[in-house]
């Protein structure tokens, strides 16, 4: 089974040119989800105006092409819109936009869905508001430093 | 795509020329049943018991220990259900390691299904079985012991010739999957006390859908594949004529280039080694350093992950695999990283890269660059490498 010739066009377009990837310095909203266990952490960074417009979206991402893929759609479909319109941005959403992902891959659309979320849940707790229908993100505990630790480095 | 560069020689290998002129008789011409009544049939059956011999010779065994397969799965799968089977009545206990090939390990799962007992031995840092440990699981119930040769994934070269020792010892069967080895290292099943070796033809300049058992005159082992009377009554199927013919040619060739093709690929394995270990911070080498296949390297890259990894070199024109291509597209990290102790995080972020006489110094040059533009691309994009750098300004 080869992941490369079961991308679509999209998908290897937004992998190979990524939109939106980097950091944005005192962003209104920062999430990570994901765990290394399953070869997955994604990081979205949300700006955020006064009118609770999101300005800017950017992503940092470890994970397969389609992790990548999925953050990169993810950023330009939350893009100029309010905050509780980034929130109906789910992971069929980024899907579709991808011109779909092989099965196995489906959960990397699901992890951008639980990242858009938890940049907002960020968002909303560093303003101390409450977006309907927001629920809180899921923190995973990283095993590495430990190993790293173990080994002297 | 300009460039190609074929890194993934453990995963298969192409027909050599000579190879190829050698089969190609054998199905457009000589193409009769070596099992029917004429004449010409007869000359087919011919050929192939004169390749029979050629790889008997290459283990030091008589031809009539050597049992022609469809490949190193069906010898695998054979060895340890065939075995299991014909021992029923004196155990029920299998010893095998952690990193073995899937055809190994699912098989072993499967009797595990069917009321057999498996200890999965574990593997120090470097992928090496320790003799001692597989000499502490033997049971009374113990009817074999399967230690591959050497590692598809790390290319650690495991202590064959002193377990076959504990194995004789304790009278019990020894079985080596030594799909990567053969052809590759010296191998010698008299001085290694090997009872069974599984062996596959396209691992070496061969044609895919052959290869061979070898099983010990004595050793009882039930048949697996029933049907016709062919090889010599034990493995049922028309005689691949070409395929034996094709099995044979690239196995001579092996043999007599082996130690010039240790010498040459072992020299490009390192300068790879050396180059990426100074080039590229927060990398590791997977398996040992020395006792090594000659033409395997194996990366662990800290905070990325392999697949993206794989897909960037693959825009780049270079052919390499992240674990084996038998779990690309399984989700779960490579058992034989897990083995050796790696996190999960560390063992998605590996690549394989196995080269062959074909590779040059000027390939081993480009794919040191590429990889390390594409790594540094990579933790550009990084989460994790981002939290590293922050961590260590404070």
């Amino acid at each position: 089974m080869s992941q490369v010739t079961d991308y679509s066009e999209k998908v290897m377009d937004h992998f190979t040119n990524p939109r939106n990837m980097g950091e944005i310095e005192n962003a209104s909203g920062v999430g990570t989800v994901g765990n290394a266990k399953c070869g997955d952490i994604m990081r979205m960074y949300l700006d955020i105006d006064e009118n609770h417009i999101v300005q800017e979206a950017k992503f940092k991402t470890f994970g397969c092409g389609a992790a990548v893929a999925t953050s990169s759609m993810a950023t330009e479909l939350v893009k100029g819109k309010s905050v509780n319109e980034a929130l109906e941005v789910t992971n069929k959403a980024v899907m579709e936009a991808l011109d779909g992902l092989p099965p196995v891959k489906v959960h990397c659309s699901l992890l951008a869905e639980q990242a858009i979320h938890a940049a907002l849940w960020d968002y909303a707790e560093k303003n101390g508001i409450t977006i309907d229908g927001l629920k809180p993100p899921v923190n995973d505990i990283d095993e590495t430093e430990e190993f790293y630790q173990m080994q002297g480095e | 795509m300009e460039k190609l560069i074929y890194m993934d020689n453990a995963a298969t290998t192409r027909v050599l020329p000579e190879v190829f002129e050698a089969m190609k008789p054998y199905f457009t011409e000589e193409y009769w049943n070596p099992a029917s009544a004429y004449k010409t049939s007869g000359e087919a059956a011919q050929k192939v018991e004169e390749s029979r011999a050629v790889i008997a010779n290459a283990i030091g065994a008589d031809p009539k220990e050597i049992f022609f397969t469809a490949g190193g799965s069906e010898s695998d799968n054979w060895a340890i259900k065939g075995v299991a089977d014909a021992l029923k009545e004196k155990g029920n206990h299998i010893i095998t390691t952690k990193i073995e090939h899937h055809a190994v390990l699912h098989t072993c799962e499967f009797l595990e299904k069917h009321g057999y007992e498996v200890t999965y031995l574990p593997v120090d840092e470097n992928g090496v079985v320790n003799p001692a440990d597989v000499e502490a699981a033997i049971r009374p119930e113990t009817i074999l012991i399967s230690v591959m040769f050497a590692n598809n994934e790390i290319g650690t070269i495991e202590p064959i010739a002193e377990i076959g020792k504990i194995a004789h010892e304790h009278k019990i069967y020894f079985h080596t999957d030594a799909v990567q080895a053969f052809g590759h290292e010296e191998i010698d099943v008299n001085t290694m006390n090997i009872d069974l070796l599984s062996s596959s033809a396209h691992k070496i300049n061969g044609p895919k859908g052959i290869g061979f058992l070898y099983i010990r005159k004595g050793v009882k082992i039930s048949n697996l594949i029933h049907g016709g009377g062919q090889e010599n009554g034990r493995r049922a199927g028309t005689t691949n004529t070409a395929g034996t013919v094709g099995y044979a040619k690239a196995t001579e060739i092996a043999l007599a280039r082996m130690a010039d093709r240790k010498k040459y690929e072992s020299a490009l394995r390192d300068r790879l080694i050396d180059k990426v270990l100074a080039e590229i911070p927060y990398t590791r080498v997977n398996g040992h350093r020395e006792k090594r296949l000659s033409n395997n390297v194996s990366f662990c890259f800290r905070f990325i992950e392999g697949e993206s990894l794989l897909i960037m070199l693959n825009q780049k024109g270079i052919c390499a695999s992240s674990g084996s291509a038998c779990t690309s597209g399984s989700l779960d990290p490579s058992h034989v990283l897990l083995a050796i102790g790696l996190p999960h995080e560390i063992a998605h972020g590996s690549v394989r890269l196995t080269l062959s006489e074909e590779t040059t110094e000027e390939d081993i040059d480009y794919i040191v660059d590429t990889l390390k533009q594409i790594v540094d691309r990579l933790r550009s994009m990084s989460p994790l490498y981002e939290d590293f750098v922050k961590k260590n300004k404070q």
